[in-house]
C-alpha cells in the first residue's frame, strides 16, 4: 500500500515549558497542565501513519488533542517537537522541515482541510464560487473559465445547487456551509484531506448526508483522510483505524471494530460504553 | 526668492535617508520601504510622500515638472511647484514633458513617452494593495514575502461575476518582475501598460502611510487578470464605434477626460494631459472654448459692480428667498 502520510513523536506544548512536562502529565496524572511550570502539553508522542484511501479516526474528549495534532501536520499552528513526512508522487516531503512558503505551497497544492466551524474554512464577505476560486487561484489555475467550470463541477458533486454558487455562504444553512467547505477543500483534489469535527452542530440528517458524501469522496478518488471527531458514531460510520486521545496522549490505537467491541484502556470502555 | 530654508526644505539626514531608501526601493522592485516620513507644511495626504521624494533628488540647474490629474496648472500642482520653487533655489520648473528631468504627479503618467534620463515621482494615497482583503499588515507582510496575491484574484473574480468585467478603475493591482504587486496610485488603466518596461524610473512616495517603492527602468509590470480575461484599458468609443477625440486639440490617441458643458448640457471630451493637449495644437484651437469658460464669462458679467447695485441684488435675493417660502 502506498503511505501516504507518516507522523513521528509529535508534540505540542503551550506554554514555556520545562523538562519535567512530558513526565508529570497525561492520562497517568489525570491532566494535560505541568504541576511545575503551567505548561499544557496538549499533544505528546503522537505517532502515526496512513495510508492512500484510509480513514483514520482520531476520537478523544475536548482537550485531548486531537485538533492540535490536525491543526499542526495543516501547519495551523507549529509543533514543538516531532515530525512528519509526506508522500506524493514517489516525493517525501519532511513537513516541519520546510520553510512558511514551501508549507503553504504544499498546503495549497496537496492538503484538504474542513473546519468543525464554517467561518474558520470559508471567507463569509464573498461567494461560494469565490470560495473556490481562491483554492484554485492559490494552486496557480488561472484561467477564469476554467475556475468557474470546475467550481460548478464541484458544487454540485457536493450537492450545492450550482444556482446558488454566486450567493454568499451567510445566506446557506448550516449542511450546506459544511458542503461548501468540502468542496472548497476538495478544489484541488488533494490526497490528504483533514476533517475537523465536521459533523458536530449538524441535525442528524443532514449529518448522515454529509458522511455519505465523504465516504463516496474517498471510494472515488481514493483520498486518505485524518478525521478527529468525540462522536463514536462517525468513527464507527467512516475510520477503518483509530487512535483514542487522553490528556493529550494516545491510549489506544487500533481497528475501529476493535476498538469499538473489545476496549483495552479504561477510559476507552467508560467512552464506549456511555456512547452504546 | 530666497527663503531660511535649506535647499530642499528638508535637512541633509532626512534627504539622506530617502534617498538610501529610494535606493533599496530600486533593488527591490515593488516592495514597500518604510521611512519615517517627515512633517511637512502640509497635510498628510497631499501629496508628502512625493513632494519628499522630489526634494530629496532634487538639485540645483534640473529642471521639475509638476501635474496634477494631467494638468499643470490645478491647486495641488500649483502649490506644490511653488513650495519647491521657493525652496530650492537654482532649479528651473517647466510645463513641458521633454524638458523635465523630475517630474511629481498626481494620479497621470505624462502621455508623451519618457525618457530614460527623467524620473517621475508618484504621489501614493494607499500603497499596500492587499488592505482591501486583509487588514493585518503583519498578514500582509507574509502574503507580500510569499507573493500570495489569491485573494486580489478573488476579487477580480468577483467582479466579473457580478459585472461581467472587471471593475478597477484606476490603483490597478499590478506585479512587478513576477513577484511583488504594487499599487500603483490612483492612476487610470490607461497609464499602467506605460508601467511595463518604462524606460524612466519611476518612484512612489506615500508620506502619510510612510512608505517609498519603485519600478525601475525596463522592468516588468503585468497588471492581475485572468488567462481568458485580459486586462484592458478605458475604451474611449461613441455610440457610432468611433473613437471620441479630444474637443480641443482633435487627439484621438489619449486619456481623456469627461466635462458636461453646463450651457448646453452635453458631454465634452478633453486630454487629461494638458501638455500634450497643447502640443497638439490645442491652444490655438481653444480659445474660449475651455469647458466652463463660458459659464465663468458669464457669472462675471452678472455680479453687481458698485455697492448700490449689490445691495439692490442682495435684497432682491432676499425678497425672492421670502416670497418662495412664505
Amino acid at each position: 500500500m502506498d503511505k501516504v502520510l507518516k507522523v513521528n513523536k509529535l508534540s505540542k506544548i503551550y506554554g514555556s515549558g520545562c523538562p519535567s512536562c512530558f513526565e508529570l502529565t497525561g492520562p497517568k496524572y489525570n491532566t494535560n497542565i505541568c504541576p511545575r511550570c503551567g505548561s499544557v502539553v496538549a499533544a505528546h508522542d503522537v505517532s502515526f501513519s496512513l495510508y492512500k484511501g484510509e480513514i483514520l479516526g482520531i476520537v478523544g474528549e475536548s482537550g485531548s488533542g486531537k485538533s492540535t495534532a490536525v491543526k499542526s501536520l495543516n501547519f495551523d499552528q507549529e509543533p514543538s517537537s516531532g515530525s512528519a513526512s509526506f508522500f506524493y508522487e514517489g516525493q517525501q516531503y519532511d513537513l516541519f522541515m520546510m520553510n512558511a512558503a514551501q508549507q503553504r505551497r504544499l498546503s495549497n497544492h496537496r492538503f484538504g482541510m474542513v473546519y468543525q466551524n464554517p467561518h474558520l474554512g470559508l471567507n463569509f464577505d464573498i461567494s461560494a464560487g469565490g470560495n473556490i476560486a481562491e483554492r484554485l487561484l492559490m494552486s496557480d489555475v488561472d484561467n477564469y473559465a476554467e475556475i468557474r467550470s470546475r467550481a460548478t463541477g464541484l458544487l454540485s458533486r457536493t450537492e450545492v445547487l450550482p444556482e446558488r454558487m454566486d450567493e454568499l455562504p451567510k445566506n446557506f444553512s448550516g449542511g450546506m456551509q459544511q458542503r461548501v467547505q468540502i468542496a472548497k477543500a476538495l478544489a484541488t483534489n488533494p490526497p490528504l484531506l483533514f476533517l475537523d469535527e465536521v459533523t458536530t452542530g449538524l441535525d442528524l440528517s443532514v449529518q448522515a448526508a454529509i458522511l455519505d458524501l465523504i465516504l463516496e469522496i474517498q471510494q472515488e478518488k481514493q483520498t486518505a483522510m485524518i478525521v478527529v471527531t468525540h462522536d463514536l458514531g462517525v468513527i464507527r460510520l467512516l475510520a477503518g483505524r483509530t487512535l483514542v486521545m487522553k490528556y493529550g496522549r494516545v491510549i489506544e490505537s487500533g481497528l475501529t471494530d476493535q476498538i469499538l467491541e473489545d476496549p483495552q484502556h479504561a477510559y476507552t470502555q467508560r467512552l464506549v460504553a456511555s456512547a452504546l | 526668492m530666497s527663503s531660511a530654508y535649506p535647499f530642499g526644505f528638508l535637512d541633509e539626514y532626512a534627504k539622506k535617508e530617502i534617498r538610501r531608501t529610494t535606493l533599496k526601493a530600486v533593488a527591490l522592485p515593488g516592495y514597500q520601504v518604510p521611512y519615517s516620513s517627515r512633517e511637512m507644511p502640509m497635510g498628510r495626504g497631499f501629496g508628502t510622500g512625493g513632494l519628499q521624494l522630489t526634494l530629496a533628488l532634487l538639485g540645483k540647474g534640473e529642471t521639475l515638472k509638476v501635474i496634477d490629474q494631467g494638468s499643470d496648472d490645478s491647486v495641488n500642482a500649483v502649490n506644490l511647484r511653488s513650495f519647491i520653487e521657493m525652496t530650492c533655489e537654482g532649479i528651473n520648473t517647466t510645463t513641458k514633458t521633454h524638458e523635465a528631468n523630475v517630474i511629481q504627479s498626481r494620479h497621470r503618467i505624462p502621455e508623451k513617452p519618457l525618457r530614460d534620463d527623467q524620473l517621475i515621482v508618484l504621489q501614493v494615497p494607499y500603497p499596500d494593495p492587499l488592505v482591501v482583503v486583509e487588514p493585518s499588515e503583519d498578514k500582509r507582510k507574509t502574503l507580500h514575502g510569499e507573493a500570495d496575491y489569491s485573494r486580489l484574484l478573488v476579487k477580480l473574480y468577483e467582479d466579473i461575476v457580478k459585472f461581467n468585467e472587471i471593475t478597477i478603475s484606476h490603483r490597478y493591482p499590478t506585479r512587478i518582475n513576477d513577484h511583488y504587486v504594487i499599487d500603483p496610485s490612483p492612476i487610470p488603466r490607461w497609464d499602467v501598460p506605460k508601467i511595463n518596461q518604462s524606460n524612466a524610473l519611476i518612484l512612489f512616495g506615500a508620506g502619510r502611510e510612510k512608505k517609498i517603492y519603485a519600478v525601475p527602468p525596463y522592468t516588468n509590470a503585468e497588471p492581475l487578470a485572468f488567462e481568458d480575461v485580459p486586462f484592458r484599458v478605458e475604451d474611449f468609443t461613441d455610440e457610432k464605434q468611433q473613437r471620441r477625440a479630444c474637443k480641443r486639440c482633435g487627439c484621438t490617441n489619449s486619456f481623456l477626460d469627461e466635462f458636461i458643458d453646463s450651457n448646453k448640457g452635453e458631454k465634452i471630451y478633453q486630454c487629461s494631459d494638458t501638455d500634450w493637449c497643447d502640443e497638439h495644437g490645442g491652444s490655438s484651437v481653444a480659445e474660449g472654448t475651455t469647458p466652463g469658460m463660458e459659464e465663468v464669462e458669464q457669472c462675471k458679467e452678472q455680479l453687481p459692480r458698485t455697492p448700490e447695485v449689490r445691495d439692490e441684488f442682495l435684497q432682491s435675493i432676499s425678497v425672492a428667498g421670502k416670497t418662495s417660502h412664505g
